[in-house]
């Protein structure tokens, strides 16, 4: 339905002419408010996303410049198909995206909402705040305080807590930079499946457990039968939103390892292509053999997104407005 | 509880290791040597080879101001409109606004780094707060558009036969409405862009423009990295109002995930 009034107030704007009024006028209300967002977005992550696709397909470089490059066809990725270092970076991007999504995205985020569930008072409320920490903490300063952890002695930490065990020192990042790859990146990641698996948890109906408690159930098939039934599709969400920002996150490694120590030992497929797009060492830094590194990843990433829209039912989500007022 | 203390135990160390370090001549392993000041010296005047750390400071809070303000804002405008309004197009809108919000956005940064050279805007901080909002918004939309068909359409009908546009409704009934979701959401934002260090790394290369960020790690990557007292002393200064910011607000905050933002 049309208000009368509001299309009189519309006509009368625009006869004044203020840029505002004009906008209303020519695009109505849906170009007014979405005017903005469409601007950003379109112009500094659309056509970025379809220039990283164009790009890929030229052999842009430092070396080329910005005017001699040319069009190489798929020649990029060809390329990378042909690298000796394909089969070791996506071996390192397995185990990235594997081990943290399984021990703590998912694991520890369960562990850490199963037992802050059973405590009283202010301790879960302490213990959600500490596990928060890492997630609001500058990235910088975090990988910092991992790297001062794993030093070598006498600095270390760990090296110190673990002499005290007869341990030898050693700089324990160089030893397993993966434990520290994934640990660093869990801890982050937990959070974000903690918060959600205790809302879900907090939704279980009491009295299913009271029920239990009278037949006789034991705690931990209080939780196998019926906290975990009830967890499927938390974790199944959390699973499908970490693995996506797991694919295209190397801040933490950019900052601690770096993709070594030695050579690539945990270098992943999106840092690979930060490296020679972005941060070269031999200063010839490739545009685009970079872009066709990162197209893979929007070709993985969406394909992911486009399974799980279907499986989070997103026609529902986008259903239309209940009234059409307009 | 114990398990969890645990658990816990490798946050509650490097935490607590940072502070103390920070006001320690020197420290090895959990072990402080003497008590100082001097690693603060930071304060007063700039380091070697470094702006002052106080214009440093200012462009890392313009940044997360202009962030957290305008991604609320923009934000928010566009989330009423798709939640409520009915246009050709909102369906496609919508849609990409989802594929956009889980596209590997961190790839796109060769192609941003060009298009800002297009514009004339790289090494401007202007530019990297475009940028950020660009990469931020998709999300930002989908959560508050979720505030928004929180609130009964009632209300807006009465607001409508009562003789309100709809710019009135956005801004007197609806806003209001969802002011608490919406203030989350923007400490949220606020806090991200405070934090924010690869774009600024990538994209403001020169000293004068550098965030808090992109001065620590270039403290981090040098010999500097040696001097503990110092690096952890600008940590400290660094962290402190982000940590503060979540503290005074966590309460609020923790309740966006659990969809207990209501208007």
């Amino acid at each position: 339905m049309t208000l009368p009034t509001e299309r009189a107030i519309e006509a009368r704007g625009a006869a004044r002419g203020s840029f505002l009024r004009r906008t209303l006028a020519v695009g109505g209300y849906p170009a007014f408010f979405l005017g903005p967002a469409v601007v950003v977005v379109l112009l500094l992550f659309l056509v970025p996303a379809v220039l990283t696709v164009v790009i890929s397909l030229t052999n842009l470089s430092v070396a080329t410049g910005l005017h001699k490059y040319r069009y190489i066809g798929i020649g990029n990725y060809a390329q990378i198909t042909h690298s000796p270092w394909l089969v070791l970076v996506l071996k390192n991007t397995m185990i990235y995206m594997l081990s943290t999504l399984s021990l703590f995205n998912v694991g520890l985020a369960l562990m850490l909402a199963l037992l802050t569930a059973h405590l009283s008072g202010q301790a879960p409320g302490v213990f959600r705040v500490l596990w928060m920490l890492p997630r609001i903490t500058p990235s910088v300063i975090y990988a910092l305080m991992w790297r001062w952890f794993a030093a070598q002695p006498p600095y270390g930490t760990l090296s110190q807590i673990l002499g005290w065990a007869g341990v030898p020192g050693a700089n324990w990042m160089n030893v397993h930079p993966w434990a520290f790859i994934v640990a660093l990146n869990g801890f982050v990641g937990a959070s974000f499946g903690m918060i959600i698996f205790s809302s879900a948890i907090a939704a279980i109906p009491h009295d299913q457990y009271l029920a239990a408690d009278v037949d006789g159930a034991s705690p931990w098939q209080q939780v196998w039968r019926i906290t975990l039934p009830r967890l499927r599709w938390p974790i199944l969400f959390v699973t499908a939103y970490q693995t996506l920002s797991l694919l295209t996150s190397f801040e933490y490694i950019l900052l601690t390892t770096n993709g070594g120590p030695g050579f690539y030992t945990t270098e992943v497929w999106s840092l690979y292509a930060f490296h020679l797009a972005l941060s070269n060492y031999f200063g010839n830094t490739q545009f685009g053999l970079g872009a066709a590194l990162a197209a893979v990843l929007v070709v993985l990433g969406l394909a992911a997104s486009a399974i799980y829209l279907r499986l989070f039912r997103f026609g529902e989500l986008v259903a239309a407005p209940k009234i059409e007022v307009n | 509880m114990l398990s969890l203390v645990v658990l816990s135990a490798p946050i509650i160390l490097m935490y607590s290791w940072l502070l103390v370090a920070s006001f320690s001549v020197r420290i090895t392993g959990l072990v402080p040597h003497g008590f100082t000041l001097e690693n603060w010296r930071f304060l007063g005047r700039a380091l070697p080879n470094e702006a002052s750390i106080w214009t440093t400071t200012l462009n890392s809070l313009l940044f997360a101001f202009a962030v957290g303000i305008l991604e609320v804002l923009i934000g928010s405008m566009a989330a009423y409109a798709l939640s409520r309004l009915n246009f050709a197009g909102r369906g496609v809108v919508l849609s990409s606004t989802m594929v956009l919000h889980s596209f590997p956005s961190v790839t796109l940064l060769i192609a941003i780094f060009l298009v800002l050279r297009f514009l004339g805007l790289y090494d401007r901080l202007a530019g990297v707060i475009l940028v950020k909002l660009a990469l931020d918004l998709p999300l930002g939309i989908w959560i508050m558009k979720g505030f928004f068909d929180n609130v009964p359409w009632d209300i807006e009908m009465a607001a409508l036969i009562d003789g309100c546009s709809r710019l009135r409704i956005w801004w007197r009934v609806m806003v209001p409405l969802v002011k608490p979701g919406l203030l989350a959401f923007g400490i949220f934002a606020f806090l991200s862009g405070w934090n924010e260090f690869l774009l600024p790394y990538v994209l403001l290369p020169s000293q004068n423009s550098q965030t808090l960020s992109v001065l620590m790690a270039s403290l981090a990557s040098e010999e500097r990295f040696a001097d503990y007292g110092l690096v952890t002393a600008v940590s400290v200064f660094y962290i402190l109002p982000a940590v503060l910011v979540f503290a005074l607000t966590q309460k609020y905050l923790l309740n966006i995930f659990s969809g207990g933002v209501k208007g």
